[in-house]
């Protein structure tokens, strides 16, 4: 519930985009999620991203399940529709606005509880369907509504706050994403916002699924020693395999860069997106290479981050079921309706 | 003894082995008699089984256009040794039994009060086919080429349909002749001919279509303006989507050669509705079809349309329920299920189909409807209707009427109107809704399954909730006025009793009506083509002593929601109930009413009747 209304005042010196807004134009409602949440981070993130990439707010449309991450589309993006959906099933609630207006930018936003236990299966299925959005998982490993209980991200051995340890092992979404055929996968950490923010644009301009984990500390029911998704845990063990140097289409290249440690990305919106890479011997661009460096890596304890895996152009739902270019929502009677006379030819064959 | 002696007034059963090729040979007959002019109404009895189980075909022909399933089997064409006794047996005494005769049957497995066919179809098509299918394809022919002869059905309109069957495919169209006529030789040759049932050219179909509920449906999505349907196979809902899918192939795809559709097989029901309420909240026309079982995993989403105001499409095949119950028997089993599907207080809009051409159009109409309601809508149509071909009146479409996309407010509205999404501003209990991305600043909400106020924003106070609950039922009472009315049939001459029906029981209903006025009992009747129930089904009910209510599940689902929503006097409302997964019957209807009209009248304290 919100009871502090955000003031409308904007400071005058605040920078306007290419479009035309402030950063303020991209907030929403002020958060009602406890002080200090990892959640919080991520929504600014998205607004920043948002307005770097000059993007209409109204043009966005974010949808989400159910749980702290899904209510998250209410602070930020006000100007948008939002969509809070049941209990994991964003995906396919996404993926029916997705194929109504093929024209909007779809943000998807869900957590732990609602991926990776209840939604499973729809987080599978928008994946190998392709659908392009945006889709963010704020992964704590543990159920915060609902005070505390371990979600099926948690690792393995690790112990929730009241001391319990958990026995069962954790569902790696980024794993599952890069194995259904998800076109853009990544992870990042709520704590790195210079991490986020240019992998959340780099998935905004990508035109296919575009996953990101993104581990978000619950402040309150999984921050403890013990836990393997407290704020000190991921810092010591967040392991970035690449940086998004920049994104781009129009300027020009300046950075010097040493042969063989970037890779250049063709971008379905037509810009490039260059990757630094930070580990010598990763590929993001081959997914079997990138898929066994990722266990190999978590074997060790790694718990690595930045854009895992990206594919340049690889189509979406649409170019698969080669709907008109055209939104469907924007189609009437004369589109859709055959007529009278295709019925009386019908009703012909039928005698 | 004595044959059964009907000229275009009797049943056929056709007892066959599933995947054994029989099905289209089965239709191949039924159409030929409706070439003559006489009208059929063909049933597929069917397993839940590819190959191998057995399978049925039961053809009535009635001059008089009874379309509904009649009961008794006057002639069988036994063809599965599996299921011969039971097959035997159904025979209406002085009926005909026609069978395989290649190995003849001892005369204990027949009955003497039948008149017994038998004709060595294996034995003639080995010693004519080589190839194993072929053997097994052109004993189905080389049988409707023997019944032809033997109930005296024109061979040459055999022939037309044969030649459209195969358009374009000369060599089958010649093979399936030479079959054909194998067939009527033999019968020629060895068969007393015709029978004592046999068919006759009449004038009793005219311009009426032969088509199966699911192809309409499908088709009335088309026209409706169903940009986007999701689906998951469940029988017997699957082919609604493939009709659906086949018509958008012809007529929705533009001149760059793209689609003006969107088609998923979703992984489930779940995200089937999942899919339609996405797309429906964005304002693309949706639907999705499925029978029992999806409504059941559908109803957490049903529930948040009906809460969010979102309009939504859902065509029920309906099956015998309950669980996986008998997936290819037929029912009325899910109307509460649907009506009132969710947690919480909810109530949905029900279409009752009586014939394809009502899938057809009641399909179309609920697209128009959930857009105007912004609500979930529901199909309800059932396997009788669903899968199988009916006789019924052409389709019929005005190019003048153009959707009705209800209340959406534009970019130009929202520069000077106020926008409360879930406010009542014109005291139908209906919102204005926007569309994501009309307008850059203004117009924008939270959707959620979460309470909220009029201005969409998150509330838990009681009189927010009320405010919203309230316009919902007021919202409903406005659905009553805009769905299919009722259809009255009044008796010749003025009754205490009436009768209450809807969907696919309308062909016996009718037929038992005429059967009962014959006798001399009148009952007025209604068929419900929608809920929410109009003030005239109350006004019919009250107008009665007794008032039938007749319907095909166990617990009398449709009498339920009569008094719950009417608060009718249960006492009042006579249940006619027909579930045992056969198509209703005027027969089982007749005799019920028959029964209490005579109960009634020997009562001491009650003869009014």
């Amino acid at each position: 519930m919100t009871y502090i209304a955000k003031p409308r005042l904007h400071h005058p010196s605040l920078g306007k985009n290419k479009v035309g807004y402030t950063r303020r134009d991209y907030e929403g409602k002020v958060s009602t999620l406890c002080a200090g949440c990892g959640h919080d981070s991520i929504s600014a993130a998205i607004i920043q991203a948002c307005w770097e990439m000059d993007i209409e707010p109204h043009r966005v449309a974010k949808l989400s399940g159910i749980g702290c991450s899904s209510k998250t589309p209410d602070y930020f993006l006000g100007a948008s529709h939002g969509f809070n959906t049941v209990h994991g099933r964003m995906p396919s609630v996404l993926t029916g606005a997705n194929l109504a207006n093929r024209d909007l930018l779809y943000l998807g936003v869900s957590g732990d509880g609602d991926s990776a236990s209840i939604g499973l299966g729809q987080f599978a299925h928008a994946m190998r369907r392709n659908v392009n959005m945006v889709y963010i998982v704020e992964n704590n490993g543990v159920y915060g509504l609902t005070k505390g209980q371990f979600s099926a991200t948690a690792d393995k051995g690790s112990q929730s706050k009241k001391g319990v340890v958990n026995a069962d092992s954790p569902v790696d979404l980024v794993g599952l994403a890069m194995q259904l055929g998800a076109s853009f996968v990544a992870r990042s950490f709520s704590g790195d916002k210079a991490q986020m923010v240019p992998l959340i644009k780099a998935a905004m301009g990508h035109g296919g699924a575009a996953f990101i984990d993104i581990i978000s500390p619950c402040v309150t029911f999984n921050n403890h020693a013990g836990s393997t998704r407290s704020y000190d845990w991921v810092r010591e063990h967040n392991e970035a395999v690449s940086r998004i140097d920049f994104i781009t289409g129009r300027e020009e290249i300046t950075a010097t860069i040493q042969p063989g440690e970037v890779v250049d990305v063709e971008q379905h919106d037509g810009t490039t997106l260059r990757l630094r890479k930070l580990h010598t011997d990763y590929d993001p661009t081959d997914r079997v290479v990138a898929m066994s460096y990722m266990h190999a890596r978590a074997a060790e304890g790694e718990l690595l981050t930045g854009l895992l895996y990206v594919e340049g152009e690889a189509g979406d739902l649409h170019t698969a079921l080669n709907t008109s270019a055209r939104p469907l929502n924007s189609l009437g009677a004369a589109d859709l309706c055959p007529g009278t006379g295709a019925l009386d030819k019908i009703n012909a064959s039928l005698r | 003894m004595t044959q059964i002696t009907a000229t275009n007034d009797f049943v056929i059963k056709f007892a066959n082995v599933n995947g054994s090729g029989s099905a289209s040979a089965n239709e191949l007959f039924a159409k030929a008699i409706l070439r003559m002019g006489v009208p059929v109404s063909p049933r597929n009895i069917f397993p839940s089984n590819i190959q191998g189980l057995p399978t049925w075909y039961e053809v009535r022909v009635s001059e008089k256009g009874y379309l509904g399933r009649r009961g008794g089997i006057d002639m069988m064409v036994a063809m599965n040794p599996q299921t011969w006794a039971a097959d035997v047996e159904e025979i209406e005494p002085g009926g005909y039994l026609f069978y395989d005769s290649t190995r003849p049957r001892a005369a204990s497995e027949l009955r003497d009060d039948i008149t017994v066919i038998g004709m060595p179809l294996t034995e003639i098509c080995n010693a004519v086919y080589s190839d194993p299918r072929q053997r097994q394809l052109f004993k189905n022919i080389m049988y409707v080429g023997a019944l032809s002869v033997l109930l005296d059905v024109d061979q040459p309109v055999i022939e037309a349909l044969l030649g459209e069957q195969y358009k374009g495919k000369e060599k089958l169209i010649a093979s399936n002749v030479q079959a054909l006529n194998l067939g009527r030789d033999f019968a020629t040759e060895h068969l007393k001919h015709p029978l004592s049932i046999k068919v006759e050219q009449a004038h009793r179909v005219g311009q009426r279509i032969f088509v199966d509920g699911n192809t309409a449906a499908g088709l009335g999505a088309v026209y409706g303006g169903a940009t986007v349907c999701a689906w998951y196979p469940i029988t017997p809902s699957t082919s609604v989507a493939e009709a659906f899918m086949k018509y958008c192939a012809k007529f929705r795809v533009d001149a760059d050669g793209r689609h003006d559709y969107a088609i998923v097989q979703a992984e489930d029901e779940l995200a089937s509705i999942g899919v339609v309420v996405g797309a429906g909240w964005n304002g693309a026309r949706a639907f999705t079809a499925t029978s029992g079982p999806g409504i059941s995993l559908m109803t957490e989403f049903i529930g948040l349309a009906y809460f969010a105001e979102i309009p939504i499409t859902l065509v029920n095949v309906q099956r015998g329920g309950p669980s996986t119950g008998m997936p290819t028997r037929t029912q009325q089993a899910d109307v509460l299920a649907c009506a009132y599907a969710s947690h919480g207080d909810t109530k949905h809009v029900l279409l009752f189909p009586e014939d394809p051409k009502e899938c057809f159009e009641h399909t179309a109409t609920a697209l128009d409807l959930a857009d105007r309601l912004q609500t979930p809508v529901f199909v309800m149509t059932d396997l009788d209707i669903g899968m199988n071909q009916r006789l019924c009146e052409p389709f019929t479409w005005d190019d003048a009427r153009d959707y009705d996309r209800g209340k959406v407010m534009t970019a130009e509205d929202l520069e000077h109107k106020d926008f409360g999404r879930y406010k009542d501003v014109d005291g139908d209990g209906i919102p204005w809704r926007t569309l994501p991305g009309t307008h850059p600043t203004r117009g924008s909400y939270f959707t959620r399954g979460t309470t909220r106020d009029a201005y969409a924003r998150y509330s838990e106070r009681g009189p927010d909730y009320i405010y919203n609950v309230q316009r919902l039922l007021a919202k409903f009472a406005t659905a009553a006025a805009l769905v299919p009315q009722p259809v009255p049939r009044p008796a010749a001459k003025r009754t205490r009793l009436g009768v209450i029906f809807y969907g696919s029981t309308s062909p016996a209903m009718h037929e038992a009506l005429d059967v009962l006025s014959g006798h001399g009992i009148h009952v007025d009747a209604l068929r419900l083509c929608a809920f929410p129930f109009p003030d005239s089904v109350k006004e019919f009910i009250d107008a009665h002593e007794t008032v039938f209510v007749v319907e095909q599940n166990r617990d009398a689902q449709l009498r339920s929601l009569l008094v719950n929503e009417l608060e009718i006097n249960p006492a009042k409302l006579c249940k006619v109930l027909h579930y045992d997964g056969t198509p209703i019957t005027a027969r089982f209807i007749t005799q019920f009413i028959t029964d209490h009209v005579h109960e009634a009248v020997v009562a001491p304290v009650d003869s009014k009747f």
